[in-house]
């Protein structure tokens, strides 16, 4: 997951540059030095009325994971304000205002945490030096509570609204100044708040991408070749223009290159653009168009073709070694028993509910935007790019989301509004059809592992053989599908090689939610509970040992780019939640050997956060299985700030890796094969299980919990099969092992 | 041909061609934003509204064939205080948010018919609409304070 994260914010620094450069490299050790900037100040997030109320700019994209309510609770609790007194709203993109605003990686808690709080506190320092000022008193003197500053020794207070235009024009001290409150004084941190567009949802109002209108308003879809980067011989352009209500109709002579979004040279997908009055008349007109496609180099790929490749790479050694250590081949020999498996998984749609697409409108050489990127200021950068401007004559403008996953950290349907606006010289609100949406994906990668594991007479875990089988070309790896050389149980068995080879591919791959670690934790997970098995030995005992394990030291790093941001692994904060959650589900005394019902447990760090989850599963006759109850364990450090929303994107992480297990991408001549929902599923209301989220608080500061909560679901429903029917899940989705959900 | 249409409470006249889905003359028409697109193939449920009190996929719904009252997420209650949306708040049900007023709106029809309806009934009740972050916990937790708080036994 380190060597995944790495490309996502290599890619990021490429394409947008600005601010926040410095905490793309080295994002982990950028946020936490102390008192370092961010420049920021009070007054850019902050605006109080003269009633009281108080408005907090929320800097991040919303996608569902809660920031927009999240983290303007970091700055109330520190301004002290009243929260019934708070009203938030979503900043445009200006990241030397905002500091970063990309919503991705599990980044937002970790970057907002202290700096955001100091902006709270900084505020409320203004507050107070206004009063001070006012009645001639010592600012030491004075206190504040719930939206008022106080003076004890006179007795006289005055709220934050009839200080705010006083406390406004002073000068803003330097964050690292301030003090900020012991955390024993909390009180929003820590106490569910509603998400602050609730209210708005459950009525209907207008708040997301899809529903921006603006005055003369086109509407666009795009025809793309079936086959990814596939280019337009010809097409009956001239017949679509005369259906009713088109009005323009433009070839996208586009080039693209599977890693396309990577670099700052975005380029366009190829195919036909068409703009009608209503969004239906161009999806309609859609119908009629006839394309001659030149499908290009992608059209001799295959998804049976991968798997053969695949089969016969996994009987070479690997083309790179990625770390080893000791004497693998030696013990293997010396091994009571060997275990091999090879563990593969197919690649995946994001399937956002709210398909791709933005509104722009480019007129007299500026342009607006309004768009529901997960890196909107990198959005701003290609499209700057693309069209030739400077990035200070874009204005963009973030609607929430309906739901990001990872699909939005790339910013195709941006360059593409923009582009089109352009082109027509109108506003143009661009939105995808579903099937543009799965069929033109940036996916989540397939990819296959050869295993093989040694264990001696006393059923102790002494080499670790993987050969990781991934898309790419030389050194260069699909995006979203590369592996740490610290995936475990790197350095915590004596002998160890984890090697990789590539296959060349010409389809986009993008970031899925927890990339890289929902495939292979599925995989490492499992495998370890295949090795517990063939030990005999419970599962849990037997990770637990090997996190105990002195590790073995990571080698050098040096001229490793980027390999150093993320800390390494604490075994104690994994082994924590596992035995937390072991505890919760009542892991010891479960029942076993009841033939179609088993319980399995899984754990996994990643993306700065620890979760253990346990599943209890049952397996009928026809192989169908129903996930009867998940146990999950967190462990993100020192504050569940707004456990409402946490406990919600536990459930979202288990049920999002439920929905993974029954989904694949397939390709047939190039051609992705699913089109829509009933070809890739998403998780229903009868298939999910009650979900208990349970919290282990530690000293450390709070992470996000955007990614790590999904991981560990899939290996734990797998390793319940097993225990249920005897049989191992090494291949997914399900159907692929002969299961599936009932 | 201009078509009549009786969308919350209100007759309103559209003139578009008779099999435009419904879905897209009250989002693009109407500027009714709150149905969703997520499938244009009745797969998700985003797109819900009530047809005579009826949950209908409005995506996949002609708008020349609808002669009941439309009822959307707009019209739902004068002040946003039907029990379900009470109870939505009051759990604070929505990750993302874009499926919820399909949810909420097949959850109106279900209360009409079930006033009191078991997790069993709920999940099947429910069991088209699609939410893709998983708040399905949350949309059960609701439906059932929502019950217990009485929702009205009839919506238009």
């Amino acid at each position: 997951m380190r060597l995944n994260r790495r490309s996502f914010l290599k890619m990021s620094a490429l394409a947008g540059g600005g601010f926040a450069l410095g905490l793309y490299t080295r994002p982990w050790a950028v946020a936490h030095a102390q008192g370092k900037p961010p420049d920021l100040t009070p007054q850019a997030f902050i605006r109080i009325a003269a009633d009281g109320t108080v408005t907090i700019m929320a800097r991040g994209p919303e996608i569902g994971q809660g920031v927009k309510t999240m983290l303007p609770m970091l700055i109330a609790e520190e301004l002290d304000a009243d929260w019934k007194d708070v009203r938030v709203e979503q900043a445009d993109v200006d990241e030397a205002r905002y500091g970063p605003q990309f919503a991705g990686g599990s980044m937002s808690t970790p970057f907002g945490w202290e700096p955001l709080r100091q902006v709270g506190a900084a505020g409320r320092q203004l507050l107070v030096s206004a009063a001070a000022s006012t009645w001639g008193v010592p600012a030491a003197e004075c206190a504040t509570n719930a939206g008022r500053v106080l003076h004890g020794a006179s007795g006289r207070s005055a709220g934050y609204g009839e200080l705010a235009a006083k406390a406004a024009a002073l000068p803003a001290p330097a964050l690292s100044s301030v003090k900020l409150k012991d955390p024993k004084d909390y009180r929003i941190i820590g106490k569910s708040k509603a998400g602050v567009d609730t209210h708005a949802i459950v009525i209907g109002k207008p708040l997301f991408g899809i529903d921006v209108t603006l005055p003369d308003m086109l509407h666009a879809v795009i025809q793309k070749c079936p086959v990814f980067g596939g280019k337009v011989k010809s097409a009956n352009l001239e017949e679509i223009k005369r259906l009713p209500g088109v009005r323009h109709v433009f070839l996208i002579d586009g080039t693209i290159a599977p890693a396309a979004v990577v670099p700052n040279e975005p380029g366009m997908e190829p195919g036909v653009a068409i703009l009608a009055d209503t969004w239906w008349q161009a999806q309609q007109a859609r119908k009629s168009l006839k394309v001659d496609w030149d499908s290009g180099p992608g059209a001799t790929q295959s998804s049976e073709g991968f798997s053969k490749q695949a089969e016969d790479l996994l009987k070479s050694p690997p083309a790179q070694t990625l770390r080893s250590y000791g004497d693998v081949d030696g013990a293997f020999k010396s091994a009571a028993k060997v275990v091999e498996a090879v563990y593969a998984y197919p690649f995946i749609a994001h399937g956002t509910l709210e398909p791709m697409g933005t509104t722009a409108s480019f007129k007299d050489g500026m342009l607006e935007m309004w768009t529901t990127s997960q890196t909107p200021g990198e959005g701003r950068g290609l499209v700057a790019h693309a069209l030739g401007m400077k990035p200070e004559d874009i204005a963009v403008h973030m609607c929430r989301a309906g739901g990001g996953f990872g699909r939005r950290l790339m910013n195709d349907f941006m360059v593409e509004a923009a582009w089109l606006s352009k082109q027509a010289g109108a506003p143009v609100k661009l939105l995808w059809a579903r099937e543009d949406d799965i069929g033109h994906d940036a996916y989540r990668a397939g990819g296959f592992h050869g295993l093989k594991a040694g264990l001696d007479a006393q059923g102790k875990l002494i080499a670790f053989r993987q050969h990781f089988i991934t898309y790419g070309s030389g050194k260069q790896t699909a995006a979203g599908a590369e592996i740490g050389i610290d995936e475990f149980p790197s350095g915590r068995v004596p002998n160890y090689s984890l090697g990789s080879s590539s296959m060349p591919l010409w389809l986009r791959t993008g970031w899925l939610r927890a990339p890289g670690a929902n495939a292979i934790c599925f995989v490492g997970q499992s495998f370890l509970d295949e090795l517990a098995a063939a030990a005999g030995r419970d599962p849990l005992e037997f990770q637990l040992e090997l996190l105990s394990a002195k590790p073995v030291p990571m080698p050098h790093r040096d001229g490793v780019e980027g390999e150093d941001f993320d800390p390494p692994l604490n075994a104690d904060r994994l082994k924590g939640v596992f035995e937390l959650v072991a505890e919760k589900s009542g892991w010891a005394n479960r029942k076993q050997g009841t033939p179609g019902r088993g319980m399995g447990i899984a754990g996994y760090y990643c993306h700065l956060g620890y979760f253990a989850e346990v599943a209890d599963v049952s397996v009928d006759s026809n192989n169908k299985v129903t996930v009867n109850h998940v146990w999950a364990a967190g462990d993100v450090g020192s504050h569940i700030i707004n456990p409402r929303a946490a406990e919600s994107m536990g459930y979202g992480g288990v049920v999002e890796g439920l929905s993974h297990m029954a989904q694949e991408i397939t390709l047939v001549d190039g051609r992705v094969q699913q089109t829509n929902y009933h070809q890739h599923p998403i998780l229903r209301m009868r298939q999910t299980p009650p979900i208990e989220v349970f919290w282990r608080i530690t000293d450390f500061p709070p992470t996000g919990l955007g990614e790590p909560t999904l991981p560990p679901i899939l290996p734990a429903v797998g390793n319940a099969i097993f225990a249920a029917t005897g049989k191992r899940i090494r291949t997914l989705p399900l159907s692929r092992s002969g299961f599936g959900w009932a | 041909m201009p078509l009549k249409l009786t969308i919350n409470n209100v007759v309103q006249t559209v003139d578009v061609p008779p099999d435009t889905p419904l879905l897209w003359v009250l989002r693009d028409v109407l500027n009714l934003k709150g149905a969703k697109y997520g499938c244009g193939m009745g797969l998700c449920g985003a797109c819900t509204v009530l047809i005579g009190g009826r949950a209908v996929r409005s995506c996949m719904t002609h708008v020349g064939s609808v002669t009941e009252p439309v009822t959307t997420i707009e019209g739902l209650s004068p002040d946003g205080n039907h029990p379900l949306q009470v109870a939505w708040e009051a759990i604070d049900v929505p990750q993302c948010g874009y499926c919820q007023s399909g949810q909420i709106m097949a959850a109106t029809a279900l209360l009409a018919r079930t006033p009191h309806p078991s997790d069993a009934e709920i999940d099947s009740a429910m069991n088209g609409n699609l939410c893709r972050c998983g708040t399905y916990p949350r949309i059960r937790e609701a439906i059932h304070q929502a019950a217990a708080a009485g929702a009205p036994a009839r919506s238009k």
